[in-house]
């Protein structure tokens, strides 16, 4: 099962096994890694499961969408080039190792 | 001094997120949350979406899974019912036969479905949606239906409506208003929805109420409506609205309102008993007067303001509503509170899918709903947070950049 590796921002890390096709969002919610609030239940109308993923692991994410862009306007801490929000990231066999870390805040 | 006690009576998303929220900021007291569903806290807009249409398992409803709970030292009694609020005593009645005291009381009960009252409404296979046994059920009765009639055009009625059709089902839908989901949408959007419904190969009736449900061995088979027509159906779904759940505050004294009467602060004229979520009225400044909203936004943004009260940190609730439904193809995004408006402006075009209706009241922009046009919807919360200060002219001119004003506004 793919690993993924949710970095708080105290530097702690949590490395969980993730489903394939299951969100990263969702694999944070179902081990209870605060952090994810994700408000919405990942129908991208929130911006409360906001991550920084790994600047070299970008390429490995799928594409953002035109309605995942227009939704990171509304993170609680400020957007980077390599925010995404992580109900998009469904997890793929390509997605093992990836490294995200959490914002301060999601509200 | 004794633990402070915070008792929750309601476990859906307004009550989860209080107590969330108090762990959140800090709440050392007991948290204790009191559902008559047997289950823990879960996601309901999924049951009329993504749940029922089989393409998202229990899973992904939970709102958090159950070691949530005790990781977080809250008390979750799933199951329970609370029979009644002594407020001189400052106690919990429960039907298990216990009682609870506590310090702050927070009423989280939400609303239940609206029944039918007309003869047959008591049949087989005529059936509500609000609750996760009321969708489970749907859902093995979806796959055997063929023939399902939908008695309301609310957000629910359509949404279990694209889903039945895409399921194979042929759906008809009975709407006693001319203008479905008008309630809480503009002419212009409603019409687009009825066309979209329509080509989905829907059959509506507008204006038709239901003057009886009609069956045969005790199971349904037809709708009889007010014009006379006989819809026949193996399933008939009843979704007319809902009643909040505001019987047990009003016993205890509490003034009850279409909802449980609350200030600005979300208190009943008890300074230690709050009411949040669906069964809550309470007054806005996103409309003239008062209002009773059913969403997640509304939940969890007065689950916060709430647990920040009992926490210590109090604030005056006036966050921008918002709303979205998923009906087939099409995403539609609702900010602020259009009812009421009194001039709607078009931006986009509704022929190709992609458009947004600027809702106006005396000059002032009070709410937009965009239909797959996820953009729109971002700038306009953004701009009902504040003073819009954006003009009818503004709105309706697609080369006017509106993500330009919003940011000129927070500039300012």
């Amino acid at each position: 099962m793919p690993q993924i590796t949710y970095v708080h921002p105290n530097g702690t890390r949590e490395v969980l096994d993730v489903p394939v096709g299951t969100s990263v969002m969702r694999g944070a919610i179902l081990n209870g890694v605060d952090g994810i609030v994700a408000e919405c239940g990942g129908e991208m109308m929130c911006a409360t499961c906001h991550v920084y993923v790994e600047e070299d692991q970008l390429g490995r994410t799928p594409t953002q969408s035109d309605d995942e862009k227009a939704m990171l306007e509304f993170t609680a801490s400020e957007r980077r080039p390599n925010s995404r929000l992580s109900c998009q990231l469904v997890v793929t066999p390509e997605l093992d190792g990836l490294v995200v870390y959490l914002p301060e805040t999601q509200v | 001094m004794a633990t402070p006690v915070a008792a929750i009576v309601g476990t859906g998303q307004a009550g989860f997120q209080v107590a969330a929220s108090l762990r959140q900021d800090g709440f050392a007291g007991r948290i204790v949350m009191i559902g008559d569903e047997p289950v823990p806290p879960y996601q309901r807009p999924p049951l009329s979406k993504s749940y029922l249409a089989g393409n998202s398992g229990l899973d992904e409803l939970w709102l958090r899974p159950e070691t949530f709970y005790t990781q977080h030292d809250i008390d979750l009694l799933a199951g329970e019912t609370v029979t009644a609020i002594d407020r001189k005593e400052r106690r919990l009645r429960l039907v298990s036969g216990g009682e609870l005291s506590w310090d702050h009381l927070v009423l989280a009960t939400g609303a239940r479905f609206r029944p039918l009252a007309v003869p047959g409404a008591e049949l087989d296979g005529v059936l509500p949606l609000r609750t996760l046994a009321d969708a489970d059920f749907l859902r093995e009765r979806l796959d055997q239906a063929r023939e399902v009639v939908v008695v309301g055009a609310g957000f629910i009625g359509l949404e279990f409506a694209s889903v039945a059709i895409a399921r194979g089902a042929a759906v008809s839908i009975v709407e006693v208003t001319q203008h479905p989901m008008g309630r809480v949408v503009s002419a212009t959007t409603s019409r687009f929805f009825t066309e979209a419904h329509t080509s989905w190969g829907a059959k509506i009736s507008l204006g038709t109420g239901v003057s009886r449900i009609l069956g045969e061995g005790g199971r349904v088979t037809g709708v009889e409506t007010t014009e006379g027509q006989h819809l026949p159906a193996d399933l008939v779904l009843i979704c007319i609205g809902v009643i909040p759940n505001a019987e047990l505050a009003g016993e205890a004294g509490l003034t009850v309102d279409n909802g449980i009467v609350v200030d600005e602060r979300l208190a009943t004229a008890d300074p230690a008993i709050f009411a949040i979520g669906d069964c809550a009225n309470f007054p806005t400044p996103f409309a003239v007067g008062r209002v009773r909203l059913e969403s997640v936004q509304n939940a969890v943004d007065q689950g916060r303001c709430v647990a920040g009260h009992i926490a210590g940190k109090p604030t005056v609730y006036d966050k921008v509503p918002w709303f979205w439904s998923d009906q087939g193809d099409l995403k539609l995004q609702i900010a602020g509170i259009t009812a009421g408006h009194d001039t709607a402006v078009l931006r986009g075009d509704p022929d190709g899918g992609h458009f947004s209706v600027f809702c106006f009241r005396a000059g002032r922009l009070i709410g937009v709903e965009s239909v797959n046009q996820t953009a729109d919807h971002v700038v306009a919360r953004r701009l009902l947070a504040g003073d819009p200060g954006l003009t009818l002219e503004q709105a309706g001119d697609e080369n006017y950049d509106l993500r330009a004003h919003a940011r000129s506004l927070s500039a300012r």
